[in-house]
């Protein structure tokens, strides 16, 4: 069927044709018959990864297929989201071993983005969690991969951006869970001197992640809040919540029924949203105890806020620079902050350790801003993209749209590598995205 | 607990319905060609809801296996959902015969043939609920896809002689005309969005209408209008019109 496709940014938007299978045999068959299409989940990438020409639509490949409770392993076909597997694993005490800020995302979604949360420091990205899963490759043949077994498929299947093949199945470790809530601490920091030392004081911690009001100058520059968390144990836990420690009470849900004109977002706005989000958090340090939802997805409590950034959509511009480059940091906020275009969310992680052929993650400082599309962004990100090159960092592949080729070739150090293996599962570009065709990742 | 019979449980929207039922904690039995493919649904129902569900093998075009497999089933369903069918391909069914009879029985003598097993059952038992997945093309004939639709028109047919028959041994039958829906059936068409129904929709729908004994229910209410004008136009209009 003819649809409007575009992912969480709304940019691009284009016309697709769109297929959906519920069976093995006939997203075989799709995958023999047909060429230059994409897998997609559930559109949460922000760009252009899961768009293309034609697109091959996995929401109703969903089922379930095993839930070892005893050793909190999980086998699923790979659209089912994230939202719909804490349904069923929270009640039993498990939790996902990583996620990302949104659970409205495929679990194939996660394997092709290697998705990370706000616990990579200690725990990794989602690849490191897999036992095993299945690929649907050029030729129409399932390969069962795993970090031991056809690695070369594996490694460039997780971060791969669905380019190797059609993930199918995939098989990972839960994480065990007292309650279904989280303790955690919210600490003010003055400045981006000051987060940055708090991240280092607070590194032991399992979760963290810190929000920047990026429109901050001189000696507020980098003014922030770090959140970071523990599941709760029972004994922590008091009243309601300890009466069923694994049961989180149903709310309704909010949504943004529409585009907003785009005039709502301007820098008055965002200053003003940054100033409350800030100011309301009064006292130096926050503790509590909270349900797992507000801590992990603040944003989907808002269904569609991303409409919030009207028509035209927005581009999330998510970097990473090494430890050490703390400098490269300074310098892109810096340049933000004069050019006042700052956006509501502007997310700070430090990722921990990652040898990985082509995920995002490296040990390093990540940061994630949203901008409206507009005239001058384009330009404007270019000049960003050369001081995170400057730096020797990368661009997070599924929140791109407009990265210039040369940007992803001089900064990811195993592109030809990946490109060739590509090339070895998907010859005569099977499987290419609007994301593929721009930067050549199957050449 | 109560248990769902899914007769054609590979469609997306049994698919839907057996989510429906499961959730609200219905054991599930589902029938289909491929009980292998089957397998994964199982899974997901057991694992997601708690209930039981089994896997059974069934063709609805092979007549006289219909009372085997209904006496081999573990336990009798307490409602029976006949979501089956086939749309074909109306050009071909035009010039080609096997491309027609795959149509009409798929959509009609199957049903038949298996609901007939299964109305006696009830009717000895004094219990129990047929749902028939019909269709809105079914009340009247177009051109665009007469054979689908004539053998819905019948399948309509039997089910309301059938919801006559029963009612006074307390079984009830329930028709059910989705329009469109959003479905690998159609995946190949351009829908109208406002007229489409989405499979959980479709599922939602049915399961309260159960809960209620609706005789014949429209999945998107405007259907019933829809056909309605569709069917008071009158025939030497009707018949010049491209539809
Ligand atoms: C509010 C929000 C917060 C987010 N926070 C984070 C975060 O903290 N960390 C993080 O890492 N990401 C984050 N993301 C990004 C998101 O996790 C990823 O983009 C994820 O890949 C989206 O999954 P999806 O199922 O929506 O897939 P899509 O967006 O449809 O596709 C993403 C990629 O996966 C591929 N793909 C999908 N399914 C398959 C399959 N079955 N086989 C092969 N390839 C497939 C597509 O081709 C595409 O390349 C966030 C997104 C949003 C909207």
């Amino acid at each position: 069927m003819q649809k409007r496709l575009a992912n969480w940014g709304n940019y691009p938007a284009i016309t697709s044709e769109e297929s959906a299978y519920t069976q093995e045999e006939q997203l075989r068959s799709f995958v023999v018959a047909n060429h230059g299409f994409i897998a997609r989940g559930n559109g949460r990438c922000y760009g252009d990864a899961s768009l293309g020409k034609h697109s091959l639509s996995m929401l109703r490949y969903d089922k379930v297929l095993s839930f070892d409770t005893t050793a909190g392993v999980l086998e699923t076909q790979a659209g089912v989201t994230l939202d719909q597997i804490l349904d069923i694993i929270v009640p039993k005490g498990w939790f996902l071993p990583v996620t990302p800020g949104t659970k409205f995302i495929t679990v194939g979604g996660a394997v092709a983005s290697d998705v990370h949360g706000k616990n990579h420091h200690l725990e990794g990205a989602f690849s490191g969690h897999i036992t095993e899963m299945d690929v649907i490759i050029g030729d129409g043949t399932t390969v069962t991969c795993s970090p031991d077994r056809h690695t070369d498929l594996y490694w460039a299947t997780c971060g791969g951006m669905g380019l190797t093949g059609v993930i199918t199945r995939v098989k990972f470790g839960l994480k065990k869970m007292e309650t279904a809530y989280i303790k955690q601490k919210q600490i003010k920091a003055r400045n981006l001197e000051e987060v940055v030392r708090l991240f280092d004081e607070y590194k032991h911690y399992t979760y963290s992640m810190a929000w920047i009001d990026c429109l901050q100058k001189g000696d507020s520059f980098g003014r922030s809040i770090l959140i970071v968390g523990e599941h709760a144990t029972k004994a922590e836990l008091n009243g309601k919540q300890a009466q069923a420690p694994l049961q989180l009470p149903s709310k309704p849900r909010l949504t943004v029924p529409f585009n907003l004109p785009s005039f709502i977002l301007n820098t008055f706005t965002v200053k003003a949203f940054n100033w409350l989000y800030y100011g309301k958090n009064f006292k130096k340090e926050i503790n509590n105890v909270v349900p797992y939802e507000p801590f992990f997805y603040p944003l989907d409590a808002i269904l569609h806020w991303n409409r919030g950034y009207g028509k035209a959509g927005f581009i999330q511009y998510q970097f990473v620079l090494s430890l050490d480059q703390k400098d490269g940091l300074i310098a892109i906020l810096r340049r933000i902050s004069e050019k006042g275009w700052g956006s509501f969310l502007a997310v700070l992680k430090v990722f921990g350790r990652q040898d990985s052929l082509i995920s995002f993650p490296m040990e390093g400082y990540t940061l994630a801003l949203d901008f409206p599309v507009r005239k001058g962004l384009f330009e404007f990100l270019d000049e960003l993209d050369e001081i995170v090159l400057q730096y020797g960092g990368r661009l997070y592949l599924s929140k791109d749209a407009r990265m210039k080729q040369d940007v992803f070739w001089k900064s990811y150090p195993n592109a030809e590598r990946f490109a060739e293996i590509v090339k070895a599962y998907n010859p005569g570009k099977r499987f290419e995205s609007l994301q593929s065709e721009r930067l050549l990742l199957t050449k | 607990m109560p248990t769902v019979l899914l007769l054609g449980a590979g469609s997306d929207m049994a698919v839907a319905i057996a989510r429906r039922f499961a959730a609200a904690q219905y054991d599930i039995q589902l029938a289909g060609r491929q009980a292998a493919a089957l397998r994964p649904l199982q899974q997901d129902l057991q694992i997601r809801y708690g209930i039981t569900a089994t896997v059974h093998s069934f063709d609805a075009t092979a007549y006289d296996t219909h009372a085997d497999f209904l006496a081999a089933l573990p336990v009798t369903p307490d409602i029976t959902v006949c979501a089956f069918g086939y749309l074909g391909d109306q050009e071909q069914a035009q010039h080609d015969w096997q491309e027609a009879s795959r149509i009409l029985h798929a959509n009609f003598t199957g049903a038949v043939s298996v609901l007939n097993v299964i109305a006696n059952v009830y009717e000895a038992k004094k219990a129990g609920m047929i749902v028939g997945i019909s269709s809105v093309a079914g009340e009247r004939g177009r051109q665009s896809n007469y054979i689908y639709g004539s053998a819905k028109a019948g399948f309509t047919a039997y089910l309301s002689g059938l919801r006559n028959r029963l009612f006074r041994s307390g079984v009830h039958v329930m028709s059910v005309q989705p329009g469109f829906v959003n479905t690998r059936m159609t995946q190949h068409l351009t829908l109208p969005p406002l007229l489409t129904a989405q499979p959980e929709q479709v599922a939602r729908v049915v399961f309260k209408a159960v809960q209620r004994k609706k005789n014949v229910l429209f999945v998107k209410w405007p259907w019933r209008y829809i056909m309605l004008i569709i069917k008071l136009i009158p025939e030497p209009i009707f018949k010049k019109l491209k539809l």
